[in-house]
């Protein structure tokens, strides 16, 4: 027992094995709790959907050197910034979604690019920095969602009439488009095809990617440096093509996210959110240094699974309190704290 | 006879993981003498110092065998502390000083003097304050023992690097209880005129009483200072002289001397062959700790040039400043046309290609499969290995299938043992991760192939593999060679010439079949002096 034990700890890592075993008790008694399983299923998929490539922004960064995207924020505000671009010109459905995924892009890869140049100059700090430049320019876009010349009834406050609302509803805009596209229904819920779809494109679209000469250059780059520039490698130039590529990933992310949750949230709103990609793709197995395509889809799953099902399980076993938030504030935090304390420890 | 020793080392022996540094090494040194301990790299004075001061080092793999007899006593020295204890000092390379207190507060660290005041009256000992008058008068005389007229309330940062030196010599000989000082290689950084009065300073303190065990490259420091001498070599102590009866050749012949195995027998018709593949002018390479400061040198067409010398004297340098890993100045030509320096992908386009030194950390991936270690260059500088993905011409992807293939290929041609392509190269051993970098480097069809210390931490069987593999790349590929190495003995085993690096410059080129005494002269730095002497 001891044996195996440590020969799957070994193999998947603490927090992959620990997540799993908690995940599973969680649906043994919700199973007790007689729950409806395939409404917590649902919520799953829906949560998976939702994030998964707010997740995958992750691996450009990490296998480029940068460490773990602590300033994603960034990319995120991109992302929203060209969702309010798409609805103050006034599109609806798919179209409205598709333009604001293309109009995101330019954003982040402009924001990615000076972002990657500052991670190039405070080399073996990126997460600090990182971590604090997020926080820096959301808090500066609170300014911006202000000052900003949206129009559009719709997102504007509804009195003075200046200056975005915190929360923009998505509903007639292209709320949901995404999840109830191919939609179909099993054990009586809609399952959410369009996202897991558009999550396993992107999926495919990065491991591709680093199969391409720049993706091997770019691992080579973030393993080790000075291997890198002795091959003839352009270190710090796949540094700022990984931040960038996971900016790029961050904007679309935060666009499909916001389509199955049915809100854009401004301001504070995207102050703590890379924290939850950062810790799903570190219980997904990837550590601060490697991560890869299997990572992001494993870790995405157990994390954004525990999310939905620890919810209503733990709210029945204690109505007082919000106990489920807690344990995902732990599992978060608690997550990233270990991985970091991993980083460079094996020397 | 014993008495008068104060430090005997009797047959010590020393393994690291199998592989033997020191042999039944045997060292004596009488109180009061300058006892000087010259030998190449690797001979094994370092294990042996580690061995007198009881490093953990030494006590985590293994221990040693022998005895040392400290002051007549046999002693078992478990760790620094005892070594202090028992009055040995060491006087470190690196300034173990710390750079925000005074010279005094530096000397007298952890030893400091301290006097009772009120508080210290009540609450006891813990309270004391320093008595800060002591401890300057202390420092003062301990600096003017060693002939330095400096204010020792002066603070360490800013001094110049000779003064430094001093401070943690006066440090060392404040310790009362002090009988044998070591000074490792203390001159390495020193100037000119630092060093003589670094040597003088050493001759006061043997005239004390205490015994000094001398560490250096530097031969005629040794002519010069030393009572008695002992060489090592290979692990082995060769021989000990008295000074009077040493020259600067004798000790220069045993330092380096071994018997030579040439691999290659046959004499080189290349040697005829005068064609120019590569000219070195001026070069300078910034490199910490292996500076090249304005070398000259020519690479013949299909040779195998071996460049040798002592550690800290630039040889490493010169590799990775043509390849462009360290800034660099100066100019290269291959054949005609000069060669872009400071650019690592230019160099590699122009079909030259590197095997570092420093394997484990810029010579491969470590966490990478043995396949993509090896095709990883070519595909990065050379575009190969790759395939375009639904036939679309711009969109190109690693092929899988020719990486695999080459990498099969490889493996047989270098004998690589492993599991298979995707093993991870961390899990080879040495021997057989140096192949992978070579692989690497022969994937890029390179005209010239740049080796530095092919053999460093690899067992004695794969040393003589990667040597071979070396001179039949040279022989069946006509791969030109340049060879840095640390071991004389593997340079003139397969080297068609050996330029020898003195203080960031060529010194001379030698033949392998020359003698000992020009090599070891040649590395002293001392060959010009031959002449006149």
């Amino acid at each position: 027992m001891k044996e195996f034990w440590k020969r799957i700890t070994d193999k998947y890592g603490y927090p992959k094995v620990l997540i799993t075993i908690f995940l599973i008790i969680l649906c043994i008694i919700a199973v007790i709790q007689q729950q409806n399983l395939p409404g917590l299923l649902k919520d799953s998929l829906v949560r998976i959907g939702m994030n998964g490539v707010l997740v995958l922004a992750m691996v450009p960064s990490i296998n480029s050197g940068t460490g773990l995207n602590f300033g994603l924020s960034i990319g995120i505000l991109c992302g929203i910034l060209a969702g309010c671009i798409s609805i103050e010109l006034k599109l609806t459905g798919m179209t409205a979604l598709i333009a604001a995924i293309l109009m995101s892009i330019p954003f982040s890869v402009i924001a990615g690019y000076l972002y990657g140049l500052l991670l190039n100059r405070v080399k073996g700090d990126e997460m600090t920095v990182g971590t604090y430049m997020g926080f820096s320019i959301v808090s500066l876009m609170c300014i911006g969602w202000l000052l900003l010349p949206f129009q559009s009834p719709d997102m504007i406050w509804a009195i003075g009439g200046k200056g975005l609302r915190t929360t923009i509803a998505l509903a007639d805009k292209f709320g949901k488009v995404l999840d109830d596209f191919l939609s179909f229904n099993v054990l009586g819920e809609p399952v959410p095809t369009g996202s897991l779809l558009f999550f396993g494109l992107m999926c495919v679209i990065v491991w591709l990617f680093f199969k391409t000469k720049t993706g091997v250059a770019m691992i080579a780059a973030g393993d080790n440096a000075k291997f890198a520039a002795a091959n003839g490698i352009n270190v710090n130039q796949q540094r700022v093509i990984g931040t960038i590529l996971s900016m790029v990933l961050g904007g679309i992310g935060i666009v499909i996210y916001a389509q199955s949750f049915g809100f854009f949230q401004l301001y504070t709103g995207p102050l703590m959110m890379p924290f939850m990609a950062v810790s799903a793709v570190l219980i997904g197995g990837a550590s601060a240094k490697k991560a890869n395509i299997a990572n992001v889809v494993s870790g995405t799953t157990l994390f954004f699974a525990l999310l939905a099902i620890s919810l209503p399980v733990i709210n029945k076993m204690m109505p007082e309190g919000n106990l489920s938030e807690v344990i995902r504030i732990i599992v978060t935090y608690g997550v990233i704290l270990y991985a970091l304390t991993k980083v460079g420890g094996d020397n | 006879m014993d008495e008068q020793y104060i430090l005997q080392l009797k047959n010590i022996s020393k393994e690291y993981f199998g592989n033997k540094v020191l042999k039944e090494v045997n060292l004596n040194v009488k109180a009061g003498e300058i006892h000087a301990l010259v030998g190449e790299n690797g001979a094994g004075k370092s294990t042996l110092m580690n061995i007198i001061f009881g490093m953990p080092v030494i006590h985590s793999t293994g221990g040693y065998t022998g005895e040392i007899i400290f002051d007549g006593k046999t002693v078992d020295i478990k760790s620094p502390k005892d070594a202090l204890d028992l009055g040995i000092g060491m006087v470190h390379q690196e300034f173990m000083l710390l750079p925000g207190f005074t010279i005094t507060e530096n000397i007298k660290l952890n030893r400091e003097i301290t006097k009772h005041n009120p508080v210290s009256r009540i609450l006891g000992d813990i309270m004391k304050s320093l008595d800060i008058k002591a401890m300057r008068k202390d420092a003062k005389e301990d600096l003017q023992k060693l002939g330095m007229d400096i204010d020792e309330w002066l603070p360490i940062q800013g001094l110049p690097v000779g003064y430094m030196q001093f401070v943690e010599i006066a440090r060392e000989i404040d310790k009362k209880n002090i009988r044998l000082l070591v000074f490792d290689e203390p001159t390495a950084v020193l100037t000119e005129s630092e060093a003589e009065k670094l040597l003088e300073a050493m001759k006061k303190i043997s005239s004390q009483g205490i015994a000094i065990l001398f560490i250096t490259h530097r031969l005629d420091e040794v002519l010069s200072v030393s009572d008695s001498i002992t060489i090592m070599r290979d692990g082995e102590q060769v021989s000990h002289m008295n000074t009077k009866d040493a020259t600067l050749a004798k000790i220069a012949e045993l330092m380096v001397g071994r018997k030579i195995e040439r691999v290659v027998h046959e004499i080189r018709e290349s040697k005829n062959n005068n064609e120019i593949i590569m000219t070195i002018k001026n070069l300078k390479v910034n490199m910490p700790g292996e500076e090249v400061k304005g070398l000259d040198l020519e690479v013949k067409k299909g040779e195998i040039l071996g460049i040798g010398g002592l550690a800290g004297q630039g040889k490493i340098g010169i590799a990775n400043g043509i390849m462009g890993l360290y800034k660099s100045s100066g100019e290269v030509y291959l054949g005609n046309t000069k060669l872009e320096l400071n650019n690592t992908r230019k160099a590699i386009e122009n079909k030259l290609a590197f095997v570092s030194e420093d394997r484990r950390g810029v010579g491969l991936l470590l966490d990478t499969s043995i396949e993509m270690n090896i095709v990883i260059t070519s595909m990065q500088v050379q575009n190969r290995f790759l395939k375009s993905l639904f036939g679309i011409k711009l969109f190109n992807i690693k092929d899988d299938k020719a990486i695999r293939s080459w990498a099969l290929k490889m493996i047989k041609d270098l004998d690589i043992r492993c599991t298979g392509p995707t093993q991870l190269t961390r899990r080879l051993s040495g021997g057989n991760q140096q192949k992978v970098c070579i692989a690497r480097a022969l994937t890029l069809e390179p005209e010239i192939l740049f080796v530095s210390e092919p053999t460093r931490g690899i067992d004695i069987g794969a040393k003589k593999l990667v040597l071979d593999l070396l001179v039949k790349l040279n022989r069946e590929l006509g791969v030109t060679i340049v060879m840095t190495s640390s071991e004389l003995g593997e340079l003139r085993s397969i080297c068609d010439r050996i330029a020898i690096i003195y203080d960031g410059k060529l010194e001379g080129i030698l033949n392998p079949t020359d003698s000992d005494a020009d090599f070891g002269l040649m590395m002293a730095g001392k060959y010009g002096a031959k002449e006149v002497v």
